[in-house]
C-alpha cells in the first residue's frame, strides 16, 4: 500500500470511477470498497480516474474507499504453477475453492502462488560469483518433466555476496544476495513479478526454422505451425475450435503448455482438470499436467478478468520460455477477449470503430500475436512462444472484426468450416481456404526430418484436393457417372485423402496422435494408389473395377489399423496395393 | 422508517433517475410507492455521485417526477426458497401468482447467483433416455448438460419440450429426487396453459415450479424470470440433492427484453441493436447448469428459442450455441411435411455426449453408429440436390439407396409419435436396421465387428 486513497463516485457494473485520485498510476492496481475488490486503474483525468474491477460490483457504494497498491497489474512468477489452475489475474482456483467452496464469492483478495510449501532448491552460483540478468542462480525440480531455472531479474546485475545452500525453501526465502555495482545488496528469492502488460524482454529474436509437431494430420502434413509462430482457428459455435485446441494441448511437442479458456464454458475445463492428469506424454512418459497450466476465466465470471486472463498467460508463457523452453499458448477465444474490450470501452463511453469495437482492437490483437516468437532469451538459450488463438465469428461469417484483424497478425490460418462439421468431417478445417505461411521456412526442416519428397507430396495431393473441388461443380449439375475415367479417379483419390487422411477421430486410440513418419507414410500409401490406378486408367480399366478391390477398406482403415510404432504395416499394404492393380492390369493385357 | 425520496429528475422508459441519494449500493432494490396505491419494485442499475438510475420491474406506466416515494431497501435481490416452491407457481420477481401463500424461509438467495468455480464442477457424465430416438442415438441428453431447443414460430417446440420432461428417464432418480423448474418469459398464456396441463396429465405438476411471465406481463420482470428459476434450480439441486430440469422459453423474448432496456439506458449497440454484453449475459444463465463435485443433485437446462426468420445465425441461437452444449435444431420444411418431432439432424449435436456414451453407458456402437448416421444423411443432401437436377432415374444405384435411407431415416427414425417412447436399445437397433438399406462397404465410420454385429443384409 502507498497510502493513497481515493473514493466511489460511480459505478457502472465493472467500471467504477472515483474521486481525490490525482495521485494513482495509470494501470496501478487498486482495492475497492470494503470487500477489497481488486481493480486496475485504466484512466485518469485530473483528480478523477477509471478503474475496472475484476470482481462483480453488486453491493459497492459510492462513497467506500478505494486504495492504491503503488503497483500495475502483475503475476507472481515461480515454481508452482506447473499443474495449477488460475483466474484470470493468476488467483489459484484450488485455493479459492477451499476458501469458498463450489461458488467464487467477491472480495477474496489477492491470492496468487501458494507461499508456504517448500521446494527443493538447487543453487548454481556460489559467493564471488558475478551474474547478470537472465543468469539462472537456483534450480528447482517443479514437476519431474520440468525443471524450473530462477533468473537473475531484468535490469539486475551484480555479484553473489551469499548464497544459501541447497535446500528446502518456500517461495519467498532469500537464497542468494546480490550486491549491485552502486554497492545495493539484493534479496533473491524463489519468485518474482512482472507486470501483464509488458512484453518480457529477450537479447534478439531468431528466425523461426522448424515446426510444432502436433500429431494432427492436417496441420501437420498441410497447414503446419511453426515453434514460435501465430495461428487463428476460426470457426462458428460446435466446429470444432475447442477440441483442436485441447488436441494441440495434449500433443504438441512443446515443452510447456499454458491453456487460456477466455469466456467459454466451466465444464470444458474440468474435462481438462480430469482428463489431463490421466493422459501421458508420449515424449516424457510422465502425465499431461505436468506440463500444463491452466487458465480459467469462464464466460460467466467477471468480464474485466476475462481482459486481463490473455496477459496473465502470455506473460507466464514469457517468464518459461525465458528458462529456455518451448512454450505453446492455447487462448479459446480470442473473440470473449476482444468482447469484453468491447464492453468496457462501451461503459468508458469511448467512441465506437467498426461493430462497436473500440477502435484500438487492431493494436491490441497485434500487441498480442507479437508476443510469440522465437527468441534467444536474455540467458543465452534458444526458445520460443507459440500462439495459436481461437475466434469465433458472429454467425460463422469470417467479415467481422476480430477474424479479419486476427488474419493480418497470424501467420497460419485454420478455417473450421460449418459445411464439414455438420458432415462430421473432423477436424473440419476447410484443406482449400486455409493457409500457413511457413510451408516454405520449414521445408527444409521437412525434408531433412521427413523425408526428402514430403513436401512435393503435400503438394501433389493438395492439387488433387482443388482438382476434386472444381470437378465437383460439374458432378453437382451432371452426375459423376459421365465423368471421364481419369477425372473419376481424380475424385476417388481425393475422397480418399479425405476420408483416410485429413478426417482424424479425436476420441480414437490410435487416431488422436500420429508420428509425422506415419503421416508421411499414409500419403505415401495414397501416392502408390493413385500412380497403380492410374496406369488402369490408361489401359482403359473402369474406375468402378478399381474401386471394387478390397484393399481401399484397409487404405481407409489404415489410421485405425496400423499403430505410430509398427509403421512396416504401412510398407505391406504398398507392397499389396501394387500387387493388387498389377494383376488387374495383366488380366486386362 | 426508512428515508424515502419524493422528487425524481427523469421518468424514462423502464428507468427513474433521482437525486441525492446517499449510501445507496450498485444493485439494491428498491421500493417505489405511486400515488399511495401501489408499490411496484425496482434495482439500481447505476450509480452517478449523489444519483442513482432505477430499473422499475413492472415498468414507469403512471409515475410520474412527483407522485411517487421512492426507499431503498438495503438488500439485494434475493428469493425465499424451501422445498414448498415445488408444485407452486411465480410471477418473474418471485411473488406466488397461483393464489396461495407466500414462502416464508429462512434461506434467501441472491437470484444473480455466483459462479460456478471449476474446480468444483464435476464433468457431466450420465444420460438421461428420453424415449425420442434423433435425440437419444444422435445428440444425446447428458445429466447437467446445457442443451437448448431451437425453433421458429410456429414449429412445435412446446410440444417437444413436454414429451423430454415427460418422458425424460435418469438412470437412478427416482421421482422423489426429481424435481422440473419451469421459466416462461414472455409466452402466450395457451402456451404457458399447455405445459401446465402437460404436467398434470403426467403427473409430475407437484414436482415443478414455475416462473412465469407471460407476454403481457412487464418486460423488465423477463430479465429477473430466469433467475429466479435458476436460484431455485441450484437450492433443490445442490442444498436437496435433487435431480432438477429446468425449461427456459422463449429466450428470444428474454433478448428483445434485454435490448430494450438497453436501448433505454442509451448504450451502445451492437449486432443488430443487441447490447454487446449479450455473450455474457446469456452465459451467467446457462453456465448455472452442471454438477458439482461431492453433490448429488444435477441441473439440465433445457432452454428454448425462437429463431427469427428461422436464420441460425441471428445473434441470439447464435450466441446461445457458443456457450450451451450443442443444440436441438428444429426445422421448417421437416414440420410441414408433417415430420415430429420435426429435427434437423446436420445442425444438431450434442458436445457431452462423447463422454456419456458407449459400452459403460448406452452401447458399444453408440458412437461409431450415431456418426455413420451423420455422415450417410449429410450424403443424402448432395444426392438429392443432384437427383433434382438430374432426375432420380438417372442417378446411380448407391445414390438410389441413399435416396431411400433419407426417407425412411425422417419417415421413421426421426419422425414418431408424441407419446411414443423408445429405449434406448429400440433406438440404436432401428438405427442398424436403416442403415442396411445401404451397401455395406459405404459404412465407412464403423468398425468392423460392430459391422459384423449388427449390420443386416437388405431383405433379410
Ligand atoms: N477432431 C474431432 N474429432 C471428433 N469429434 C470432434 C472433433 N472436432 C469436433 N468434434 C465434435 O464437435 C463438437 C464441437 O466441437 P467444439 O466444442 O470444439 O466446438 P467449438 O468450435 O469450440 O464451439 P464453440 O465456439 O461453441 O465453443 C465436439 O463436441 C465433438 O463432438
Ligand atoms: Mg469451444
Amino acid at each position: 500500500m502507498n497510502g493513497n486513497e481515493g473514493y466511489v463516485r460511480e459505478i457502472n457494473g465493472p467500471v467504477i470511477k472515483g474521486v481525490n485520485m490525482g495521485s494513482f498510476k495509470l494501470n496501478e492496481m487498486v482495492t475497492v470498497g470494503s470487500h477489497k475488490l481488486i481493480g486496475e486503474i485504466v484512466s485518469i483525468e485530473g483528480d478523477i480516474a477509471t478503474v475496472q474491477v475484476y470482481e462483480e460490483t453488486e453491493g459497492l457504494r459510492a462513497g467506500e474507499k478505494i486504495l492504491g497498491t503503488g503497483n500495475p497489474l502483475s503475476v507472481t512468477l515461480g515454481p508452482g504453477m506447473l499443474g495449477n489452475i488460475f483466474d484470470g489475474i493468476q488467483r489459484p482456483l484450488q485455493r479459492i475453492n477451499s476458501i469458498s467452496e463450489y461458488f467464487i464469492p467477491e472480495g477474496i483478495g489477492l491470492l496468487s502462488l501458494d507461499d508456504e510449501k517448500k521446494w527443493e532448491v538447487h543453487l548454481v552460483v556460489k559467493s564471488g560469483d558475478r551474474v547478470q540478468a537472465g543468469d539462472v542462480y537456483a534450480t528447482v525440480q517443479e514437476t519431474l518433466s520440468i525443471t524450473h531455472k530462477l533468473m537473475v531479474p531484468y535490469r539486475m546485475s551484480g555479484v553473489v555476496v551469499e548464497a544459501n545452500y541447497d535446500g528446502l525453501y518456500s517461495l519467498n526465502e532469500s537464497i542468494v544476495v546480490l550486491e549491485r555495482e552502486n554497492k545495493e545488496q539484493i534479496c533473491l528469492t524463489l519468485s518474482s513479478k512482472w507486470p501483464v502488460r509488458r512484453p518480457r524482454p529477450v537479447k534478439k529474436r531468431i528466425s523461426i526454422y522448424k515446426p510444432l509437431i502436433t500429431g494432427q494430420r492436417v496441420i501437420d502434413s498441410f497447414y503446419p505451425i511453426a515453434k514460435g509462430g501465430t495461428v487463428g482457428l476460426p470457426g462458428g459455435f460446435g466446429t470444432g475450435k475447442t477440441m483442436t485446441q485441447h488436441q494441440l494441448a495434449k500433443w504438441c511437442d512443446a515443452d510447456i503448455i499454458i491453456y487460456i479458456g477466455c469466456g467459454e464454458r466451466g465444464n470444458e475445463m474440468t474435462n481438462v482438470l480430469e482428463e489431463f492428469p490421466a493422459l501421458i506424454d508420449p515424449r516424457t512418459q510422465r502425465p499431461l499436467m505436468e506440463r500444463t497450466i491452466l487458465i480459467a476465466n469462464t464466460s460467466n465470471m467477471p468480464v474485466a478478468a476475462r481482459e486481463a486472463c490473455i496477459y496473465t498467460g502470455v506473460t507466464m508463457a514469457e517468464y518459461y520460455r525465458d528458462m529456455g523452453y518451448d512454450v505453446a499458448i492455447m487462448a479459446d477465444s480470442t473473440s470473449r477477449w476482444a468482447e469484453a474490450l468491447r464492453e468496457i470501452s462501451g461503459r468508458l463511453e469511448e467512441m465506437p470503430a467498426e461493430e462497436g469495437f473500440p477502435a484500438y482492437l487492431p493494436s491490441r490483437l497485434a500487441e498480442f500475436y507479437e508476443r510469440a516468437g522465437c527468441v534467444e532469451t536474455l540467458g543465452g538459450e534458444e526458445a520460443s512462444v507459440t500462439i495459436i488463438g481461437a475466434v469465433s465469428p458472429p454467425g460463422g461469417d469470417f467479415s467481422e472484426p476480430v477474424t479479419e484483424n486476427t488474419k493480418r497478425f497470424v501467420t497460419t490460418f485454420l478455417a473450421l468450416d460449418k459445411k464439414l462439421a455438420y458432415g462430421r468431417h473432423y477436424p473440419a478445417i476447410n484443406y482449400l481456404t486455409s493457409y500457413s505461411g511457413y510451408i516454405h521456412i520449414l521445408e527444409d526442416w521437412y525434408n531433412e526430418n521427413v523425408s526428402s519428397d514430403m513436401m512435393k507430396l503435400r503438394a501433389k495431393m493438395m492439387r488433387l484436393l482443388q482438382e476434386e473441388d472444381k470437378l465437383n461443380e460439374i458432378v453437382q449439375l451432371v452426375g459423376e457417372d459421365i465423368l471421364p475415367n481419369d477425372q473419376a479417379l481424380v475424385l476417388e483419390t481425393a475422397r480418399m485423402i479425405k476420408k483416410g487422411f485429413l478426417q482424424q477421430n479425436a476420441l480414437h486410440k490410435e487416431d488422436t496422435f500420429v508420428v509425422l513418419k506415419k503421416q508421411y507414410m499414409m500419403l505415401k500409401v495414397i501416392d502408390v494408389f493413385y500412380e497403380n490406378a492410374l496406369l488402369c486408367v490408361k489401359m482403359g480399366i473402369p474406375v468402378s473395377t478399381i474401386r471394387k478391390q478390397d484393399i481401399l477398406q484397409d487404405i481407409l482403415k489404415m489410421k485405425y489399423d496400423v499403430p505410430n510404432d509398427q509403421l512396416d504395416l504401412l510398407n505391406r499394404l504398398m507392397e499389396r496395393i501394387t500387387e493388387t492393380y498389377q494383376s488387374i492390369r495383366q488380366k486386362y493385357e | 422508517m426508512r428515508k424515502e425520496y419524493l422528487k425524481l429528475d427523469k421518468v424514462e422508459g423502464p428507468l427513474i433517475v433521482l437525486s441525492g441519494v446517499n449510501n445507496v449500493s450498485y444493485g439494491e432494490m428498491v421500493s417505489i410507492r405511486i400515488d399511495d396505491e401501489e408499490i411496484r419494485k425496482g434495482k439500481v442499475i447505476k450509480i452517478e455521485g449523489n444519483q442513482a438510475i432505477v430499473q422499475v420491474f413492472e415498468g414507469t406506466a403512471g409515475i410520474s417526477t412527483s407522485n411517487s416515494a421512492v426507499a431503498f431497501t438495503g438488500e439485494l435481490m434475493s428469493i425465499p426458497l424451501s422445498k414448498e416452491i415445488l408444485g407452486r407457481t411465480f410471477n418473474g420477481t418471485g411473488e406466488p401468482i397461483d393464489g396461495s401463500y407466500q414462502i416464508i424461509s429462512s434461506v434467501r438467495e441472491n437470484i444473480n447467483g455466483r459462479p460456478i468455480n471449476p474446480v468444483a464442477r464435476k464433468y457431466p457424465r450420465n444420460f438421461i433416455q428420453t424415449g425420442i430416438s434423433p435425440i437419444d442415438a444422435l445428440m444425446t441428453l447428458i445429466r447437467g448438460q446445457k442443451l437448448p431447443i431451437f425453433s421458429g414460430n410456429g414449429i412445435a417446440h412446446d410440444e417437444l419440450a413436454a414429451q423430454i420432461v415427460r418422458q425424460a428417464k435418469i438412470k437412478d432418480a427416482d421421482s422423489d429426487n426429481f424435481a422440473v423448474v419451469f421459466g416462461a418469459m414472455g409466452i402466450r398464456h395457451d402456451s404457458a396453459d399447455y405445459f401446465m396441463k402437460s404436467f398434470q396429465v403426467s403427473g409430475v405438476l407437484d414436482h415443478v415450479v414455475m416462473y412465469v411471465n407471460t407476454a403481457d406481463d412487464p418486460i423488465v420482470e423477463r430479465i429477473s424470470t430466469p433467475r429466479c428459476a435458476l436460484t431455485a434450480a441450484e437450492y433443490l439441486a445442490f442444498q436437496n440433492d435433487m435431480h432438477v430440469l429446468v425449461i427456459l422459453t422463449d429466450m428470444t423474448s428474454y433478448a428483445e427484453a434485454l435490448r430494450e432496456i438497453s436501448s433505454a439506458k442509451e448504450e451502445v449497440p451492437s449486432r443488430k441493436g443487441y447490447p454487446g454484453y449479450l455473450y455474457s449475459d446469456l452465459s451467467t444463465l446457462y453456465e448455472r447448469a452442471g454438477m458439482l463435485k461431492g453433490k448429488e443433485g444435477s441441473i439440465t437446462l433445457i432452454p428454448i428459442l425462437t429463431m427469427p426468420n428461422d436464420d441460425i445465425t441471428h445473434p441470439i441461437p447464435d450466441l446461445t450455441g457458443f456457450i450451451t452444449e450443442g443444440q436441438i435444431v428444429l426445422n421448417r420444411e421437416l414440420s410441414q411435411k408433417g415430420i415430429y418431432p420435426p429435427i434437423e439432424l446436420l445442425p444438431s449435436l450434442s458436445r457431452l455426449m462423447k463422454d456419456g456414451i458407449g459400452a459403460d453407458y448406452t452401447r458399444e456402437d453408440h458412437a461409431d453408429l450415431a456418426a455413420q448416421i451423420y455422415a450417410a444423411y449429410s450424403r443424402v443432401q448432395d444426392v438429392r440436390s443432384l437427383s433434382q437436377i438430374i432426375g432420380e432415374e438417372d442417378i446411380s444405384d448407391v445414390d438410389k439407396r441413399y435416396l431411400k435411407f433419407g426417407r425412411e431415416l425422417e419417415n421413421r427414425f426421426i419422425s414418431q409419435e408424441d407419446h411414443e417412447n423408445r429405449s434406448m436399445i429400440e433406438t440404436l437397433d432401428l438405427g442398424w436396421k436403416l442403415l442396411s438399406i445401404l451397401p455395406v462397404d459405404e459404412l465407412d465410420r464403423v468398425k468392423l465387428e460392430y459391422l459384423q454385429k449388427y449390420y443386416r443384409n437388405e431383405g433379410e
